[in-house]
């Protein structure tokens, strides 16, 4: 067969059988690296690897699967008003949404579990997200909660605080030991738990402060860099107390009737850093008496269902910053963006099975 | 002028080369990052978008040099079902070449999210936002990754086959001009 076909070039030598072989096996060689890098990258061949959807399962298997809801912090509503920047932060900070005009601000209050369906007085945590939109077209997103430091202060010790949390199989119930072995293994919870000895479900979402918790940085028009850490703190609203009732659902309600009164106000702090307080740990307190600056007024006109109010389909991910504002090195930010992506992806794929009112 | 050429236009081979470069690189970081929430995420997605659309840009140069350069033959030995496979697996790495970072773009902006190319660069969305668009585009931006990965290491073998066990200047073509 071979010499049936004219020498088209100046003919090469013919290879050997064994040659020809060696060749092919040189091939299957080259391609076998690759494709061994390529799913080592991938996470395949590093089963050991923290992914996002090893996290995101994670939270799926301790509170079940809620087609269309977030995979934590499930239960909430959207509000949406504006924040009205005093100027205050501008020497810190060139982002737009520092600046004395109005950004209009897509926000979130939630329940920190992935049941969409968990009682608002199971937990005294509540979270409140944003997202600012600039009118030159950048976000900010961030998520804040009413505790003031993280249980843990990587994706690593929250991924077993997660595991001491699951349930097991034959009493649906996490294992008694699981969680004190958990917190005596890792001191870092001192502070959170310290907090958690004494707060209550609140009675309203409307009443909490909320702490953004993780580090960032600040970026002036002269590349100044200067950590941050942010919070809102309620303007007039009832002080806290007021004891929650005993009932699953009253969160909701009661930020509606807050609002048919009149818009609610909170007020935007920014703490300073200063050299030697941690960045890159959510779970450690700054010390007391840091430089707080009042960066504007956040303002609530409205509330919406969540399951079709419009902050349904923003993933509040903390990393989606303006020019302005950077992230710190603390680990749990890019744990949160990468987890928040996977439980977006799974969950945007369900909004047809999201009931159109939250179930009684 | 003879009418066939041997070997690729200089400019043709100086893209094949730079975009087979941003190509495995691209394919490795999307697979890295998206399996990744250590600080590897962050850095490897903010080079991701650039990158992409870098490629974007450097596919429709080259589909414009690929139509207006001449290109060399395939050898007149070349068993049939090998021609088609070349030509096949040349439009599929064209298309998903074009088609990957343009389903990057539109799943971004299907999600509300702003297409940042940096800090401050800004591009704009190219699709409402829609969380069920968005899911598609995203699971069918993972699916195409593969194929092209799959695709690239394809045309790599074939390369190889055509330079070690043909020897048939089909690699050469590539590697260097007609002077080499």
């Amino acid at each position: 067969m071979v010499d049936q076909l004219p020498p088209v070039r100046p003919a090469t030598p013919p290879l050997s059988p064994a040659s020809v072989l060696l060749r092919l096996a040189g091939i299957g060689g080259v391609v076998a690296v690759i494709l061994g890098g390529f799913y080592y990258v991938n996470g395949t061949l590093d089963p050991q690897r923290l992914s996002p959807g090893k996290l995101v399962n994670a939270l799926e298997h301790n509170n079940g699967v809620h087609p269309g809801y977030r995979r934590n912090h499930a239960k909430g509503l959207c509000v949406a008003g504006y924040f009205q920047g005093s100027g205050a932060a501008q020497a810190l900070s060139s982002a737009q949404v520092f600046g004395t005009e109005r950004t209009p601000v897509v926000g979130r209050f939630a329940l920190p579990s992935g049941n969409p369906y968990a009682p608002d007085s199971s937990v005294p945590i509540r979270s409140f997200a944003l997202r600012f939109t600039q009118a030159n077209g950048q976000q900010w997103r961030t998520g804040m909660n009413s505790m003031p430091v993280f249980p843990v202060g990587t994706p690593e010790a929250f991924y077993q605080m997660l595991q001491a949390g699951a349930p097991e199989a034959a009493t649906g119930k996490p294992a008694p030991g699981a969680m004190p072995a958990f917190f005596a293994a890792h001191p870092e919870t001192a502070a959170f738990l310290q907090w958690v000895k004494t707060a209550k479900p609140s009675a309203s979402y409307a009443t909490e402060r909320y702490n953004g918790i993780n580090a960032f940085y600040l970026v002036n028009a002269a590349g100044q860099r200067q950590a941050v850490r942010w919070g809102v703190v309620p303007l007039g609203q009832d002080a806290a107390g007021a004891a929650a009732p005993d009932a699953a659902d009253y969160l909701e309600q009661d930020l509606d009737k807050r609002l048919a009164a009149g818009p609610l106000k909170w007020q935007f702090n920014l703490t300073l850093a200063e050299a030697g307080d941690p960045t890159s740990d959510a779970s450690k307190a700054w010390p007391e008496g840091r430089k707080v600056v009042d960066a504007g007024t956040l303002v609530l006109v409205k509330a919406q269902a969540q399951n079709d109010g419009e902050c349904r389909d923003i993933n509040y991910d903390p990393l989606i910053l303006p020019s302005g504002i950077e992230g710190s090195d603390d680990p749990l930010l890019a744990a949160r963006s990468a987890a928040y992506a996977s439980s977006y992806v799974r969950r945007t794929g369900e909004v047809d099975q999201l009931p159109k009112e939250p179930q009684p | 002028m003879s009418a066939a050429t041997s070997h690729f236009s200089p400019l043709a081979r100086l893209l094949h080369w730079l975009m087979a470069l941003m190509i495995i690189a691209m394919l490795f970081i999307g697979a890295g990052m998206a399996a990744s929430v250590s600080a590897r995420h962050e850095w490897l997605l903010n080079l991701h978008k650039p990158l992409g659309i870098a490629i974007l840009l450097l596919v429709l140069v080259r589909l414009f040099v690929r139509l207006t350069t001449r290109q060399p033959p395939l050898p007149a030995d070349l068993p049939g079902v090998q021609v088609l496979a070349a030509k096949l697996s040349h439009v599929l790495l064209y298309a998903l070449m074009f088609i990957l970072p343009l389903v990057g773009w539109a799943m971004i902006s299907a999600a509300g999210d702003p297409v940042m190319l940096g800090s401050s660069l800004q591009l704009p969305g190219i699709l409402p936002a829609n969380p069920e668009v968005f899911a598609f585009l995203r699971k069918a931006h993972t699916y195409l990754a593969y194929l092209l990965f799959f695709t690239v290491l394809a045309h790599l073998a074939a390369a190889l086959f055509h330079g070690w066990v043909r020897r048939d200047g089909v690699l050469q073509s590539m590697m260097r001009g007609k002077e080499g």
